[in-house]
């Protein structure tokens, strides 16, 4: 089971959770799973095939874009990050 | 002198050989020609004390003082099999320095008669370096001690202009430590005035402020803590009009804006310019830190293409932020500004440190530069890339 790490403003779709697991072998997958507990995710993440352009996935602290981006592979013991940008400066 | 120092410096004079000021100077003529890294070439070191070695010396000369002698030498000059020719002021006590130094196994030791007082008689060129001031080696002694920073870290920093975008959560600490280390130049633009909800985080400004403009409440506050710092400051907005105009001006950018909009018009400009830019945000507890580097490391844009919709993005104003939050953010800022000052360590360019206050946790993930990026991969155009103003929840401030 993979571990989500969730940015603080995604928890809100989570359950606010800040960590999760997830069934799959690769990132389409993983993502998948997540979906089926979590829809509102999916609203966020991804609403058609490809994932939104705001948001940063990494797996095991690389960005998945430079990886093989839902096709990436994730084992049991990886961590997937789901980042988007945050605004707050001030 | 009395009958014990002339002894001394009989002694002294006996065991170690000297060189007039024309045979060092005809040395040293010798080895700049043929090249360094010769085993015979001289290594000159000037034994004086400090305000002498400020007053001139000989360029090229190692700066070891008498007192230190025994102390510092071997690091100063670990071979010690190189020629070492020592000068004083007038001769004297370079030979007794000479003694000693052949004492701890110098093997080639030679004194300069007459010392720098002759050197300079006989026309030779000296130099004579930038001071701090007493003052200045006093408040700055703390960096002056650490030897990768030391006087001429020093200077850098006294030399160096840092643009901050915003005096507000991420700026004022920011400001507040770059102000104290002595950076000479710090530019602040911010449009705002002090508003008593800012007091639980923007510490560069109090409840006597409230109502004046951020920019200047900030330079008082900056100029109080450190004279030496000149602060100039911009009351406006940072826009098209004026984005590359105002960060040509300046070294390195210090990201502490609120907003998407500002955030990807400074990126693109800073591109343009070849400016770097410390990025910092902050969202309740957690925050992020990184340094877009132009062609060196990714940009603002290779990270986020697009902005998200402003559900997913709230402001402070918004959503909260704990009160520290962009004083830890806007610190690591600060490090990083100076690390790139100084050519020091290794920037966070293509490295997003994030700092999760409730874990108490710092990870880091890897960031690329997206090759087919709009703004600085191939086929770039940096000049004419959206902003999302109109995308975004607020209405762009600076």
């Amino acid at each position: 089971m993979a571990t989500v790490r969730l940015a603080p403003i995604l928890r809100s779709y989570a359950g606010n959770s800040k960590q999760v697991t997830a069934q799959g072998s690769t990132l389409a997958q993983v993502l998948s799973d997540l979906y089926q507990r979590y829809p509102a995710l999916k609203e966020q993440l991804q609403q058609g095939e490809e994932l939104s352009r705001y948001i940063n996935v990494y797996v095991n602290d690389q960005d998945v874009r430079y990886l093989q981006k839902l096709d990436t592979p994730v084992g049991p013991n990886d961590t997937v990050i789901l980042l988007p940008a945050m605004a707050g400066g001030r | 002198m009395g009958d014990a120092s002339r002894e001394i410096l009989r002694r002294a004079r006996q065991q170690v050989p000297e060189w007039s000021p024309a045979q060092v100077q005809e040395h040293l003529a010798r080895q700049k020609e043929a090249g360094s890294g010769n085993q015979e070439d001289i290594v000159l070191v000037d034994v004086r004390e400090k305000h002498e070695w400020n007053e001139g010396h000989i360029p090229g000369a190692v700066h070891v003082p008498r007192g230190f002698l025994e102390l510092q030498i071997e690091e100063a000059i670990p071979d010690k099999s190189k020629p070492v020719v020592l000068y004083c002021a007038g001769g004297v006590r370079s030979l007794i320095a000479g003694r000693t130094l052949q004492q701890m196994g110098y093997e080639n030791v030679i004194s300069m008669a007459g010392g720098f007082g002759q050197w300079k008689n006989s026309g030779y060129n000296f130099v004579q370096p930038r001071t701090l001031s007493d003052a200045q080696t006093r408040r700055y002694s703390r960096h002056l001690l650490i030897p990768e920073v030391g006087e001429a870290g020093q200077f850098k920093l006294l030399d160096s202009r840092v643009l901050l975008i915003g005096a507000g959560g991420l700026g004022s600490p920011a400001a507040y430590y770059l102000a104290a280390a002595g950076v000479g130049t710090l530019g602040i633009i911010d449009a705002d005035v002090v508003d008593d909800s800012n007091l639980q985080r923007q510490i560069l400004h109090n409840t006597e402020r409230i109502g004046q403009y951020k920019a200047e409440s900030a330079r008082e506050t900056l100029k109080a803590l450190n004279p030496d710092v000149n602060v100039i400051t911009y009351i406006e907005r940072l826009d098209e009009s004026n984005v590359r105009r105002i960060i040509a001006d300046y070294d390195v950018i210090l990201d502490g804006t609120d907003n998407f909009p500002t955030r990807y018009l400074l990126n693109d400009a800073a591109i343009i310019e070849n400016k770097p830019v410390v990025h910092g945000s902050v969202f309740r507890f957690e925050g992020q830190v990184t340094v877009f580097k132009p062609y060196d490391g990714p940009c603002y844009r290779c990270l986020y293409p697009e902005p998200p919709p402003p559900a997913l993005a709230p402001s402070c104003a918004e959503a909260g932020v704990l009160g520290v939050l962009p004083g830890v953010i806007g610190l690591l800022q600060a490090v990083e500004t100076i690390k790139l000052l100084l050519n020091l360590g290794d920037p966070l360019v293509g490295r997003l440190l994030t700092y999760d206050g409730l874990a108490g946790e710092f990870t880091e993930l890897r960031l690329f530069r997206d090759p087919k990026c709009p703004a600085c991969g191939e086929n770039a155009h940096p000049e004419d890339l959206p902003t999302y103003e109109e995308v975004c929840a607020l209405p762009a401030r600076s």
